[in-house]
């Protein structure tokens, strides 16, 4: 029976506001570290310089769309290479379960860019504002001028992050510097503005005001990562049966735990780490700087709260010491992920020096499949597409293997051989023609394997040589 | 209970009325926002009909006060892209025949607009692939034996005028006797030329009537077909010795020929396709393998 008179429960909770208080320790270190350099690695990558004569773009890394091709310093790209960025994509989801099983969620806490694009916000707003209590105070405190002209500071501050991130993000797709001249006068396309104004947007607003909720209710990762820890995956937990009963330091019977509350405090979830693992909690470690600080500061050991595993939990318990972290990293499932990391790796590397420069595809023209010619002779026509990833043109030239006798011809074309220009791909028309009464020409089908040749430049040999299979079709006597 | 709390607190709504089976039918007002989306479509609606075309009328509908019309944006979208190609379609038009394949943005252009001026126009006779139909008499335009010639000007010409059309006087015109049915020949005659002619392309044949037939056709071929029954291309006349036959190489197939003749038509086409667009589908004609 439902009470006439109870309200159905609200659709919506409001966000508790999080206030993380500053922390010093090894993990705090270790994540400035990683924010300098991934956050100087993903605003300074478009400006890096790479030669590649005189065709060709010279930025190390760029993403050619309207020209499709992708440039990554000395390796380029094509869209039919695609199978590259594949194995790519395949790598980083290894890489990721790898990491995970290993030691949990170190993406979450320490790579990820909402945590460290959050962190950054953070931290500009403990610049503007103060650390926790003033911050608090702040937020409690009515709209006065203080309020106002320290939102107003952080707002832009936060605002001109954003707009550094979502213009460097512009900078991948077409020259950099020609770009940032253009978007400084106005010139730049449409689509530029755009893209900035919607990733200055999203970054501000994800960064600055959604924060831990992204993780908690946008993002799949913590779904997914149950999946991927067992009981010797290394993470973040709190030992329990060292720290309670938590209390005073000097009260017989009490645990380690003094209940500073400064674990709690340091957390940019908002969590507490003393009710266990929990999907809230993205591994960042800054309880553990916080919990360690305090632990030297009362006398009492290090690593209350620290990385462990649950096996460890077990053993601790009966007061064996935990296995070393060697022994939780080096286990058979890690040890079958690298494996297939390194695996796909080789595959790839190995591929990008297999490939060659010039490349065939063909496409029998198979309406009508064969046509008779006047001496008798059969002809086969197929649509050629040739590339040359060359910074030159390159001439090409043709020929067949097979078991049958055949005759080359190229639609517009004197001889056998055809100008393919530097980084482009050539349409061309390909005749092959079996003499009067010869195998082919009376056999329903012949295999042919057509060559095409590099001959490259005055300067430069041309040394590729690809080819196509295919078939030959003749008119098979009735 | 489950109705009260359907109720709005502290409001009595009462019912419609309806009951069943002792349900009944509660009389909530509606939300005020959906009123208010409700009142705001009956004006949108009125204004829609005031601006677009709405009502039906006998012939048509009332045409809206913007003026806005699907046909006039398709045909304005249409000439855009008229206007666009008009620099080059002149060019095309102003270009040597010859020198169209030089020409690498011209030839390109070219092709792909014959192509689907082909499809559009040429496909129904000569089938999509160019191939025509085999032994129905309509030619395939891959191989390398024209009738009338196969450089681009000469292509150019068989379009823009057609063949044994009564409609343009320009047209290519020849007509061979109807051997048989005007008894010009008996069947004996007849007979013989066929293996003569088996014997010229090449076939199995019967060589003493063969040689009968050698003095068949030097009193009644040669004069279009030529001494050496390598045709003749001022009258259209199809090479006899050739693999490639039109309607077919066989003895019954040619008997029928020399016979009741054949008559292949092919329309004009300077009325129905503009000049850039006859020199576009000549120019891809010719570049589909038997371009000479």
């Amino acid at each position: 029976m439902s009470n006439p008179d109870t309200q159905p429960p609200s659709l919506y909770a409001a966000r508790e506001p999080i206030f993380p208080r500053r922390v010093k320790g090894a993990f705090r270190t270790m994540k400035w570290w990683i924010m300098a350099v991934t956050l100087g690695i993903y605003y300074l990558t478009p400006f890096i310089r790479w030669d590649r004569g005189p065709n060709l773009p010279d930025q190390a890394v760029l993403i050619d769309m309207s020209g499709r091709r992708f440039f990554f310093f000395m390796i380029e790209i094509w869209p039919h290479e695609f199978y590259f960025v594949a194995g790519l994509l395949i790598m980083a989801g290894l890489g990721l379960f790898l990491f995970t099983s290993a030691a949990g969620r170190v993406w979450c806490g320490y790579a990820c860019p909402q945590t460290v694009w959050t962190d950054l916000y953070i931290l500009v707003e403990r610049w503007v504002e103060g650390d926790r209590n003033a911050r608090i105070r702040l937020h409690r405190q009515k709209w006065d001028a203080e309020k106002i002209r320290k939102s107003a500071i952080k707002w832009s501050i936060w605002l001109l992050i954003g707009l550094a991130t979502g213009g460097a993000w512009v900078f991948y797709f077409t020259d950099a510097p020609t770009l940032l001249v253009n978007l400084l006068n106005g010139t730049a396309h449409p689509i530029a503005y755009t893209s900035i104004g919607i990733l200055t947007a999203t970054t501000f607003a994800f960064g600055g005001f959604a924060r831990e909720q992204m993780c908690i209710y946008a993002c799949p990762w913590p779904r997914i990562q149950a999946a991927m820890m067992d009981e010797d995956t290394l993470t973040i937990g709190y030992r329990e049966w060292r720290g309670e009963p938590r209390g005073k330091q000097n009260v017989a019977g009490n645990g380690d735990c003094i209940d500073c509350m400064a674990c709690v405090n340091v957390c940019p979830m908002g969590i507490d780490i003393r009710n266990g693992q929990q999907l809230a909690c993205i591994t960042c470690g800054l309880c553990i700087d916080a919990c360690n600080d305090m632990m030297d500061k009362i006398g009492k050991p290090r690593d209350l709260i620290g990385y462990m595993a649950l096996t460890d939990e077990t053993r601790e318990r009966s007061g064996l010491p935990a296995k070393s972290v060697w022994k939780h990293v080096f286990r058979p499932r890690t040890v079958l992920y690298t494996t297939l990391w390194s695996a796909v790796g080789i595959a790839l590397v190995v591929a990008l020096f297999l490939r060659t420069e010039i490349d065939i595809n063909v496409t029998p023209v198979r309406n009508p499949q064969f046509v008779t010619l006047s001496d008798g002779s059969i002809r086969n026509t197929y649509d050629l597409r040739l590339r040359n990833k060359h910074g030159e043109d390159r001439w090409f030239t043709f020929s067949a293997t097979s078991d049958g006798l055949f005759v080359l011809g190229l639609e517009g074309e004197e001889g056998l051989k055809v100008l393919v220009p530097a980084n482009e791909t050539k349409t061309q028309r390909l005749y092959v023609t079996a003499p009067a009464e010869s195998y082919a020409a009376t056999h329903e089908r012949t295999e042919v394997r057509l060559w095409v040749e590099d001959m490259g430049t005055e300067a430069t040999p041309g040394t590729d040589r690809v080819h196509h299979d295919t078939l030959f079709y003749g008119k098979e006597d009735d | 209970m489950c109705a009260k709390q359907v109720k709005k607190s502290g409001q009595d709504v009462g019912t419609t009325g309806h009951s069943w089976d002792g349900i009944e039918e509660l009389n909530n007002p509606l939300p005020r926002w959906w009123v208010w989306v409700f009142y705001a479509c009956i004006v949108w609606g009125i204004g829609y009909t005031i601006a677009y075309p709405a009502w039906p009328l006998i012939n048509g509908a009332t045409p809206g006060v913007l003026g806005a019309s699907t046909r006039a944006d398709v045909a304005a979208e249409i000439k855009r892209f008229d206007d666009a190609n008009a620099p080059i379609k002149a060019k095309l038009i102003a270009a040597d025949l010859t020198a169209i394949a030089g020409d690498e943005e011209l030839k390109g252009f070219a092709t792909s607009a014959g192509a689907s001026v082909f499809k559009n126009n040429c496909a129904q006779c000569h089938g999509s692939g160019a191939a025509g139909v085999q032994g129905k008499g309509y030619p395939n335009l891959l191989d390398d034996d024209w009738l009338w010639g196969g450089d681009v000007a000469s292509v150019h010409t068989t379009i823009t005028h057609g063949i044994r059309n009564t409609t343009d006087p320009d047209a290519r015109y020849s007509e061979m006797p109807k051997f048989g049915t005007d008894e010009l020949l008996d069947e004996t005659q007849i007979g013989s030329v066929v293996q003569y002619v088996l014997q010229i392309s090449g076939q199995d044949h019967d060589a003493a009537a063969a040689t009968a037939g050698a003095t068949v056709f030097v009193e009644n071929c040669v004069a279009c077909h030529g001494e050496d029954g390598k045709g003749l291309r001022d009258f259209g006349a199809p090479n006899l010795t050739d693999a490639v036959w039109l309607y077919g190489g066989d003895e019954a197939t040619l008997t029928e020929s020399i016979s009741k003749a054949r008559f292949g038509v092919m329309p004009a086409w300077a009325p129905k396709l503009s000049e850039d667009e006859i020199r576009a589908v000549a120019v891809y004609v010719h570049s589909l393998g038997g371009g000479e």
